[in-house]
């Protein structure tokens, strides 16, 4: 299987990548062979086989939910800290809404 | 004080003969660790005022009379994708090089509550994705016991921390043999609990339905006290199990007679190596040790790989998305739009392993290719479980090489991805079972690399898994 350069650019797209043209033509051939790999599932027939996304083990339905009690949160200068612009309380990014 | 070879109980003891206090253990095993560092790159930073702080605490307590705590004093490394709150954790990626966590892991609170002391935080594949910790972006680890070969990935700081004695114990993450692989290239303990039981509230996330913490130690009584420690429900974690944590150092009495253990034909087949010579060893010492070993049958062995590679690569694809510039330190120059921002940020900071992850992961999961992949994977992994519930109702116990290979040399795999994928070939079904495993030292090759072998039971059996272990390590291992 091959994956074609403008695959891997219609894909870089979607993850919010930037490639140069060396990655995009590395990533063409690297990923054909990881996914003509992975074909080798297709050899078992899971029709009737439930998909699994967690592992499961025993608990009640509401096991996991807690007492909606007020408790203390991280305040907003905290949150903020390891972000590389902020100002008056907020993340800053570059401009969204044009006038 | 010779800090290299200490364990958990000879310092237990030294502190309550007043042979040495906290704050001078912690005091030579910084100094000693600093000192040593240059050889192996295993911790990417130090953080002597924390370490010193919770050293003291334990001082105080002692002066008191009172416990010091299950692990009081022991030095321990902290592998960088875990959160410290005030100290960096990078995940070893460019992208994260300044973070600085407002919070601990739970992990690492319940550490320190029992007295260990945090020296720093150890080197790691990029967000924990490779299996040789070259993908770090601080420079690869040198393996201690041969330093011109790999200590494994992608915990390959700790394992290697552990190995050279600049650590008693370590913390390392596990997502398809990143505990277990490089526990088995150093030649110490590596341990990946049951799916659940240690929390993962502060692990920074990658493939969260196979994301686990697991402790790394010289011996497997060390390893299983530190697993008792963090271990149990945290309701940070929805995720993290209810069920009960059994005293697991205290269960180890050295007898493994009458268990039954299960050898795998899957991954015995086609095994013909020093690696496949030293493990027949290992389970001749535990058929002398009185266990029963069997022939067993994991059919979907096969099918691992590609199953663990869509499910974990589409999970990083998710996890990683919110490294965008807007929260966590990085912003790469010159985006004019909130986009470009977007794939500037992450096009810089993101390292080749990351990015092929990503595109893999958001590959597998785009529209038309979703049921072809994922959601096989997904149903495929359910059969891999299967092969596991079938095999524990007929053997205790299953026993296989950690990694079909002992560790390779800095540079020998890095240009093929696949065949790096392929390293991991025994570690990830039980990852993907989400059962508790273990990598035990078996035994050396001629050339003296260490080789692991590695220790699979049921769900929460980890009691077992640790008696056999400790009774394989106390008959001498593969020598035994």
């Amino acid at each position: 299987m091959r994956v074609t350069e403008q695959e891997v650019r219609y894909v870089a797209g979607l993850a919010h990548l930037k490639l140069s043209d060396e990655e995009v033509e590395r990533f063409s051939s690297e990923l054909g062979d990881v996914l003509t790999y992975m074909e080798k599932l297709n050899e078992l027939d899971t029709r009737a086989v439930e998909p699994m996304a967690q592992v499961l083990y025993d608990a009640g339905e509401t096991a996991t939910l807690r007492e909606d009690a007020e408790r203390p949160v991280l305040d907003a200068e905290a949150a903020l800290a390891n972000a590389p612009v902020a100002g008056g309380g907020f993340y800053k990014v570059p401009k969204v809404i044009e006038r | 004080m010779e800090v290299a070879s200490l364990t958990v109980d000879r310092i237990r003891e030294g502190l309550a003969a007043r042979a040495f206090s906290a704050v001078e253990l912690a005091t030579e095993a910084l100094r000693f660790a600093e000192a040593e560092n240059a050889k192996t790159n295993a911790y990417l930073h130090f953080c002597p005022e924390r370490a010193l702080e919770a050293a003291r605490r334990v001082d105080e307590k002692l002066a008191r009379g009172q416990d010091g705590g299950a692990l009081a004093g022991v030095p321990v490394a902290v592998k960088d994708v875990i959160c410290t709150r005030g100290v960096r954790t990078t995940c070893g990626s460019r992208l994260l090089a300044s973070y600085v966590p407002p919070y601990d892991a739970t992990a690492v609170m319940r550490l320190e509550q029992a007295g260990a002391v945090v020296l720093g935080k150890a080197n790691c594949d990029e967000f924990a994705m490779g299996s040789s910790n070259e993908n770090s972006a601080f420079g690869p680890v040198r393996n201690p016991v041969a330093p011109e070969r790999v200590p494994g990935g992608s915990s390959g700081g700790p394992a290697a921390a552990v190995a050279q004695g600049t650590a008693v114990l370590a913390l390392g993450s596990d997502t398809g043999g990143s505990i277990r692989q490089p526990a088995s290239f150093c030649g110490v303990v590596g341990v990946t609990p049951t799916y659940g039981r240690v929390s993962r509230y502060g692990l920074v996330a990658f493939a969260s339905s196979l994301d686990h913490i697991g402790p790394f130690a010289r011996s497997v009584r060390d390893t299983a006290r530190l697993l008792g420690v963090i271990a149990g429900r945290d309701e940070m974690d929805s995720t993290s199990a209810f069920a009960p944590v059994p005293g697991y150092a205290a269960a180890l009495d050295g007898r493994a007679r009458g268990v039954k253990v299960g050898l795998p034909r899957e991954y015995f087949d086609g095994l013909a190596s020093e690696t496949g010579d030293l493990i027949a060893r290992g389970v001749d010492a535990l058929r002398r040790l009185g266990c029963g070993v069997r022939e067993i049958s994991l059919p979907h062995t096969p099918y691992a790989v590609g199953c663990y590679y869509i499910i974990c690569t589409a999970e990083a694809s998710s996890n990683l998305a919110r490294y965008d510039g807007v929260r966590y330190t990085m912003r790469a120059p010159g985006g004019e739009t909130l986009i470009d921002m977007y794939r500037s940020t992450r096009g810089e900071g993101f390292g080749a392993e990351c990015k092929r992850r990503i595109m893999l992961g958001t590959y597998v999961l785009s529209s038309g290719y979703y049921d072809a992949y994922y959601l096989k994977a997904q149903k495929v992994r359910t059969l891999i479980a299967r092969d596991f519930a079938e095999a524990f109702r007929q053997v205790d116990a299953i026993v296989t090489p950690v990694s079909p290979f002992p560790a390779f040399r800095l540079g020998e795999k890095l240009d093929n991805p696949l065949e790096m994928y392929l390293s991991d070939i025994y570690t990830i079904t039980g990852s993907l079972a989400g059962i508790p495993c273990m990598s035990v030292p078996c035994g050396r090759t001629v050339a003296g690399l260490p080789v692991g072998m590695q220790i699979l039971t049921n769900h929460f059996d980890e009691t077992g898994m640790f008696r056999l272990a400790d009774a394989f390590e106390r008959a001498g291992g593969a020598d035994g």
